[in-house]
């Protein structure tokens, strides 16, 4: 195993409450995450998804409420988490190499090499960013968030900008490597499917407060033909358009249904 | 057609002409002098302007409190053409080798200013928060990300100010001056020595190609990230 400091942070997110000028994005927020947990937040756009993500990261500030890491509470920036963005957000005019090393000391040159090592891109430490695609791009923000050893990781919909296959791919990459470190993670996406395929808990936020915790119960490595992956994922989109939601996880899916859903999740 | 005495000598000298010129003129040493002096003009105005240029646009690009003092007050003098300065500048500094430098300096200034100032300005916001999210310090997010992202703008501020270095010098030291290539061009013309009025002319069309060929280096040098 590798040396790495093995711990996740234990997050309370309470009564959260945040405002862009006079419209309310965050209502009184509550979400408890516990250590080296994963946990998915779903929701439609403009529900303050995001927004949440970035107060947990220190980027912007709250106007009401409190977010504690293992009780002590958030003040400016948070160091301990390192942030995934959707855009990838590297730097042009820096090599692969440079780009994981944004704010290491000099000496650490090893530890990004092992980052990029984790993520595949060995041979590309060289090439500048335009010459990456979009999914090697998004290995080495990974590589550029991970090498940190951050005990919690954000991860702002990192794969909705990639095709269905680098999606499945940097999916089980990120698992693999969470479940190998076991730092805290928090992923935000519109994927139900992702979000079932790769969290300990779906979070569902609507009209800024939590309105859906569901706990989901499949053994990893999680199979998507499995029955039970399909409720789940049936189950809380049909919480997100609002239609009633199935008591029975063993009542078969609708077909009907299923591509009434299809559209709005794609 | 020179030389066949199709055009006649006075309005266009033939190329053996002003190649014999150029050659009467390196072995006299006046060609060099006049070069060495139009070179150092050149090079020191653009040095001081450019720098001066570079900090203020760094200055009111980073600040915003240098921004609402210097920005207007800057956007307000770059309207004045600086060669309708030239009769101001010979009452203050006479025709001697400040006055050529200042006005150098003047013309470079402004468009090495605006592309910095514009070039830090239209660096995207998400890349310096992201900077700021993975720990960068002031200076650290200056060199690794402020700086490089806006050299690109930064450069073509500097090929567009060597058009004007040259510009202005060439204008300056036609009007007022008592050494330099365009100096040697007027004096010329009071000698009816055509030739050495061309000679001049391919001088300066030579430095400008060698000065823009000088950027283009830099510029390849320095994006070489963006091919």
């Amino acid at each position: 195993m590798n040396s790495y400091d093995l711990q996740g942070v234990d997050v309370t997110i309470h009564q959260v409450k945040k405002k862009y000028d006079k419209r309310e994005v965050l209502k009184g927020l509550d979400l408890q995450i516990k250590e080296g947990e994963f946990v998915a937040i779903v929701g439609k756009s403009g529900c303050g998804k995001s927004t949440l993500l970035r107060l947990v990261a220190g980027l912007e500030n709250m106007n009401d409420g409190s977010i504690k890491l293992d009780g002590t509470p958030l003040n400016g920036l948070n160091k301990q988490a390192r942030m995934m963005f959707q855009d990838g957000r590297l730097l042009p005019w820096k090599r692969v190499m440079d780009n994981v090393c944004l704010g290491l000391s000099s000496d650490a040159k090893n530890r990004a090499m092992q980052a990029i090592t984790q993520v595949g891109l060995k041979e590309r430490i060289h090439d500048y960013p335009s010459k990456l695609s979009g999914g090697q791009k998004q290995r080495v923000a990974l590589a550029r968030a991970l090498v940190h050893d951050p005990s919690l990781l954000l991860l702002d919909e990192p794969l909705g900008a990639l095709d269905a296959l680098t999606r499945l791919e940097m999916q089980r990459l990120i698992e693999s490597l969470w479940l190998e470190r076991k730092f805290t993670s928090i992923l935000v996406t519109h994927d139900v499917e992702e979000a079932v395929a790769i969290s300990d808990r779906v979070i569902l936020i609507e009209d800024g407060k939590v309105t859906l915790n569901q706990p989901i119960h499949l053994t990893r490595p999680r199979q998507r033909t499995n029955p039970a992956f399909s409720m789940y994922v049936e189950e809380i989109l049909a919480r997100i358009m609002n239609r009633k939601s199935k008591k029975n996880y063993s009542m078969l899916v609708n077909t009907e249904m299923e591509s009434l859903f299809d559209p709005v999740n794609n | 057609m020179s030389w066949s005495g199709a055009i006649p000598e006075r309005i266009l000298p033939a190329p053996s002409q002003i190649i014999q010129a150029g050659i009467d003129l390196t072995i006299t040493g006046e060609l060099s002098e006049h070069m060495g002096i139009s070179l150092w003009r050149a090079l020191v105005g653009f040095l001081i302007g450019g720098i001066a240029g570079f900090v203020f646009g760094l200055l009111n690009g980073v600040f915003r409190f240098a921004d609402l003092i210097f920005d207007t007050s800057i956007q307000m003098l770059r309207n004045i053409p600086h060669l309708a300065l030239i009769p101001l500048v010979i009452m203050w500094f006479g025709i001697g080798e400040s006055s050529k430098v200042f006005l150098v300096a003047l013309g470079v200034l402004f468009p090495v200013y605006i592309n910095t100032y514009h070039g830090i300005k239209s660096i995207d916001k998400k890349l310096i928060e992201m900077g700021k999210a993975y720990g960068l310090n002031g200076k650290e997010l200056f060199f690794q990300i402020i700086l490089p992202g806006a050299m690109s703008s930064i450069l073509v501020g500097i090929r567009f100010s060597l058009g004007v270095m040259w510009l202005t010098l060439i204008v300056a030291e036609t009007i007022s001056a008592q050494s330099g290539i365009g100096y040697m061009a007027m004096n010329a013309r009071e000698f009816m020595q055509m030739d050495v009025i061309v000679l001049s002319i391919i001088i300066y069309a030579l430095f400008g190609k060698i000065s823009d060929m000088i950027a283009r280096y830099f510029e390849g040098k320095l994006l070489k990230w963006n091919n």
